[in-house]
This record gives C-alpha cells, structure tokens and sequence, in this order.
C-alpha cells in the first residue's frame, strides 16, 4: 500500500463515510519498503491537485516523515512538453513527492478507522477491506430496530 | 486543407472499430471525418487535417494495420487509373527517385503471381525510377481490391500511399499463451487493448478497475502509459498463488512502475473516498456464470453481530472469511455507474462489459446514468449470448442538465443466484424460449 493509494481510502463501513474522523484512516504496527520506481513527473502534475494535503501530511507523520503544511505548487504540464521544461526547483519538489507518495510501501500492518475503530489488515503490501457481516450492513440498522 | 485517407481495418471485432478510431481521435485531439465506413469491409475512408493528424490517429490503433493516403478510388481499373491521372499527377514527381515497393492487398479474393506482376505493371505510367526495395523502401504503394463473398469481380478497388503502421502488434506481445499470472476469466490482450483505447488511457493518467482479476485491464491500460490500480472482492486473485501475481505480470511486460497498488474491496463498500480522482475505469464485472455474482453480506441477513472464537473476535483473526451474498447482476451494474459519476474526473471515461442473451432487446438493456454520457456499444457476439462493451464519458458539472436522482431499482425478491441474476439463469437454460426443446451451449 503506497502512501498516495492510503491518501484515496477511508473507512469501507457506510456509516463511517460521513464522519471526518474516518479520514484519513491511520497506520498501525506499519512496516516500510522503500522502492525504486521511474520517475513520472507527468502523472504526479495531474494527480497533486486531486490530493487532500492534510490527509497526506496525518500519514506521513504517522509514519515518520515530514512534509510541508502547504501544498506544493507545480505548474501545468501540456501534453506536448517533456520533463527538460520542469524548472530545478519544481523538480526538487517532483522527486521529493514521488519519493513519498509512490516509493514508500507500506507492506505489513493495520489501517484504522479513527471513527469505529476497524483495522484493515495489510499483508505483503496488500490491503483488505472486506467487512464482517455485523459491520457491512450498517444501512439496514434502522429496519432491525422498527418492531 | 483535408485530405482522404484510407484505413486498413482488420475483419474482427467490427463493431468495436469505428468507437476505437474516434477515441484515438479524440485522445490525439484531432478532427476525424468518416467518408466511407462498411461493417463488412476492412477499408475505410476518412478525412483528416494533415500526415502528421494520420500518424497520430493510427499509431495506437488495435483494430487496424495502417493507414494510407488515398490516392483514387474506383469500380475498375480503367476507372482506377484515370483517376489516379487526373487528381494525382502533380505528385508523382516527388516520389519519382524514391525507392519503392508495390503491395497488393485483396479481400476475399486473390491473384497468381503472375496476375499480380502485369497488375502492378499496368501503373507504369506513375514513372517511378527509385530502386525497388522489399525491405524499408522510401514509399510504399498499395492496390486494394475489396471482393463480395465469392464474386468474380471486385465491387471496389483502391490505391494508396502507406504512411504508417498501427500497435496491432501489441496483441502478441501481451498474449495470454505466455501470461505467467492468469485465471479463466482473463481478458484476453486484444480485446483488453481495445478497451484502454476506448477507455482513453494514457501518460499522467490514474486508471482503476474495480473488479480487477487478474490485472489484464490493468496491464493494457499502463501499456499505453496510464499509473494504474485495482481492487478485487475475491483476495485470492489479487494475492495470487504461487509466486505469481498481478505485480509478477506487470514485471513480465517490465511496466511495474506504473503499477500504483492492489487491494481487497467490495464495490458495494468501497474504500475509495469518493471524490473527483480518477482518470478511467475499466471492467469486466462477474456475470454470475463462471464467477460468482457476489458482494459483503449474507443471505438470510442474520450475522448483525460480532461472533467471538475464544474471546478473540473471529473477524481479527487471519483466516476469517466474511460472508458473501449472491447480487443482482443490474444492481451491480447501477452500481458501477454511480461510482463512476462520485470518482471520474470531467470527460474521463468508463468502460464496462456486460453480457446479454442475444433474442434481448439490446438498446433497453444498457444502464444510463444522468452524469454519464453514452459513448458508444460495443457487441462481442458468441452462439446465444453476447457481451457488450459500453463506454460512457462523465459530463462536467455546469453542463449536467437534469440531475436527477437515480432512479430507484425495484427490489428483486429472492436470495438465490438464479432469482437475482436473469442472464444466469438463461445462461444456464441453455437460452431456450419456452417450449423449445433442450440443447447444449
């Protein structure tokens, strides 16, 4: 599990969508892989402003890292131009990024929920979040409850 | 100016192949005119801006060998050739001292090797003086000869100058004979190609398929450039066995790099934040016939609480399975629609597959979504069943015009496969109506 892929998930349980505390979920026991990964500053200039900060930096200092409080700003790439157009500075903050958000592995550990408190298992970088039967009907409450 | 070109279209999959030229058209951001377009014929005119707008058009072509400038086209070759003199003379001179090759290439028809020497003999009049090269000439000229089924004659005949090849070649590259990581459901590579053009996967993109398999989409998808991510309900696909894995395939085909992560998930409760990141999804859901039509929960609806093994929760312990329930097969697919339209970003595409039994009506059964624009339909047809390929395009925001809600499935009674799931219960019926007597598939 790459820290960018983390910065996409919350809680699976419905009922946990709509509180802010199950987001960003929260590493527990994490073990980090660091990888080597071609460098892509393409796809990282396209999904950095689809990227909620804040949940980027909770996880990064849960795992030990430090990142700026602001996001980073990097100029529009057209589809044309090639990396040789990135200035150094914005290069910097490029390779800074993507070693963080597509090099660290998390691939042993929990993800939990900070509203109910659910571990998601990770196993060799592998994620599940299927839910116990009591966990994954939550919609369907309300019906239990009627008579 | 515009000029006519023709494409060399393969005889496969021909429903799929004009949705394919205008995605790549769309991709490439250029203006595609078709002047001439037959299901039953490989050749196809259009018209472009330039050669360059040609070249852009193909290169990624799945569907195509090519694609030419048109010179003239015509009923017969006295025909042909007037023609090739009247609107083309100016040009030949600047081919004049190129190196050269003619091909000849006849649909449903041929010519011994002698016909075809005094054919190509009777464009002498075109005055190349270049060396002729079979291999990597400067030009190459083709004559097309497109035949009715067993018809002495052909019905058209044309020729052109090649100016570039297309990525058909890609389907061997990524064959399924020499996958490592597979299962019977694979996609196979052509057509999983088709849908990452369709789909208009490409550099900087983020694709996600949520029903991912073993990865195929995936695969396709970052061939052409796209960071890619999918999730699966059932663990054991994206787990893999044996050393072998979604991630040990992106390594065979060396694009790992592009491989963003893989994770266990029911689309019915997904872990995905729903907001506006994705660049296209693409999937092949399970129709309930050789995987199970399945999502979180159980059948009777019992389960509302926690069990205990030992005092320790059984669903903290390593081998907890959770209980999995049969879905209906539309309820999946309004499902898919309603995801795309919370995740894609605006103009970003979504293809799915989806099977039907063929004496359906087929435009009532594609689901449609008020955010979603219908890009095109696709049909793979087998014996009695056939599955489709529907590609929608998210529509921005402003120009959304009614957003309505959803409309609200009627609740399908029953708990069983068969009673949720038409198509596999027809499927295995053997697709016959009503008092017809039984047969294999």
């Amino acid at each position: 599990m790459k820290i960018l892929t983390t910065s996409f998930l919350t809680c699976a349980v419905k009922a946990c969508k709509s509180s802010p505390l199950s987001f960003p979920l929260h590493y527990k026991d994490a073990e980090l892989e660091q990888s080597d990964i071609a460098y892509n500053p393409r796809f990282l200039i396209n999904i950095l402003p689809r990227i909620d900060w804040d949940a980027v930096r909770v996880t990064a200092t849960e795992l030990g890292f430090t990142v700026p409080e602001e996001k980073p700003e990097l100029p529009a790439l057209d589809a044309s131009s090639s990396t040789d157009t990135i200035e150094p500075a914005d290069e910097k903050t490029l390779r800074e990024l993507h070693t963080l958000l597509l090099e660290t592995e998390v691939r042993e550990g929990k993800l939990v929920c900070g509203n109910c408190g659910h571990e998601y298992k990770i196993k060799e970088g592998i994620a599940n979040f299927l839910l116990p039967s009591h966990l994954g009907e939550f919609e369907l409450f309300p019906f239990c409850f009627l008579h | 100016m515009s000029i006519d070109y023709l494409v060399r279209f393969v005889q496969v999959h021909e429903t799929f192949r004009k949705p394919e030229l205008e995605a790549l058209a769309c991709l490439a951001k250029i203006s595609l005119e078709f002047l001439f377009y037959r299901e039953c014929s490989p050749f196809c005119i259009i018209r472009l801006h330039d050669e360059k707008a040609a070249k852009a058009l193909i290169s990624r072509s799945v569907l195509s060998k090519g694609i030419y400038e048109l010179w003239a086209r015509a009923t017969t070759y006295e025909e042909l050739h007037s023609n090739i003199k009247a609107a083309r003379s100016a040009h030949w001179p600047r081919y004049a001292s190129s190196s050269f090759r003619f091909d000849i290439d006849v649909y449903q028809g041929s010519h011994s090797a002698s016909q075809q020497r005094k054919l190509i003999e009777s464009f002498d009049y075109l005055g190349f003086e270049g060396p002729i090269l079979m291999k990597q000439p400067d030009q190459i000229y083709s004559i097309f000869e497109d035949y009715d089924w067993s018809c002495p004659v052909p019905k058209q005949i044309y020729f052109g100058r090649w100016i570039a090849g297309s990525q058909r070649d890609a389907i061997n590259t990524y064959s399924l004979k020499s996958r490592r990581y597979l299962s019977t459901t694979s996609m196979d590579s052509e057509l999983s190609l088709i849908t990452a053009n369709l789909t208009l996967a490409a550099p900087g993109k983020l694709f996600y398929d949520p029903f991912v398999g073993t990865g195929s989409f995936l695969i396709a998808s970052s061939h052409f450039g796209a960071v890619t991510m999918g999730s699966d309900i059932d663990g054991r696909a994206v787990r893999g066995k044996d050393g072998r894995n979604i991630v040990t395939n992106f390594q065979q085909y060396e694009l790992l790099e592009k491989y963003l992560d893989g994770f266990i998930s029911d689309l019915t409760h997904c872990p995905l934040k729903m907001g506006r990141i994705l660049d296209g999804i693409m999937c092949d859901p399970p129709y309930g016939v050789r995987e199970g039509l399945k999502v979180l929960g159980t059948r009777d609806g019992s389960g509302k609480e926690a069990v205990y093994i030992n005092g320790e929760p059984a669903h903290m312990q390593d081998k907890y399975i959770p209980p999995k329930k049969p879905y209906s097969l539309e309820a999946m697919l309004d499902d898919i629609l309603e995801f795309a339209a919370s995740t894609l970003v605006d103009h970003a595409r979504l293809s799915l597959w989806m099977p039907t039994a063929n004496d359906e009506e087929i435009e009532l059964g594609a689901p449609i979504h008020p955010c979603l624009d219908t890009i095109s339909v696709c049909v793979q047809p087998f014996n009695k069943w056939s599955r489709r390929l529907l590609t929608y395009q998210r529509i921005p925001e402003h120009e959304i015009k009614v957003r309505s809600k959803p409309k609200t499935r009627t609740a399908i009674e029953g708990s069983k496969a068969d009673d949720l799931n038409a198509f596999r219960k027809r499927y295995f019926q053997g697709f016959k109506t009503q008092g017809e007597p039984e047969r294999s598939l």
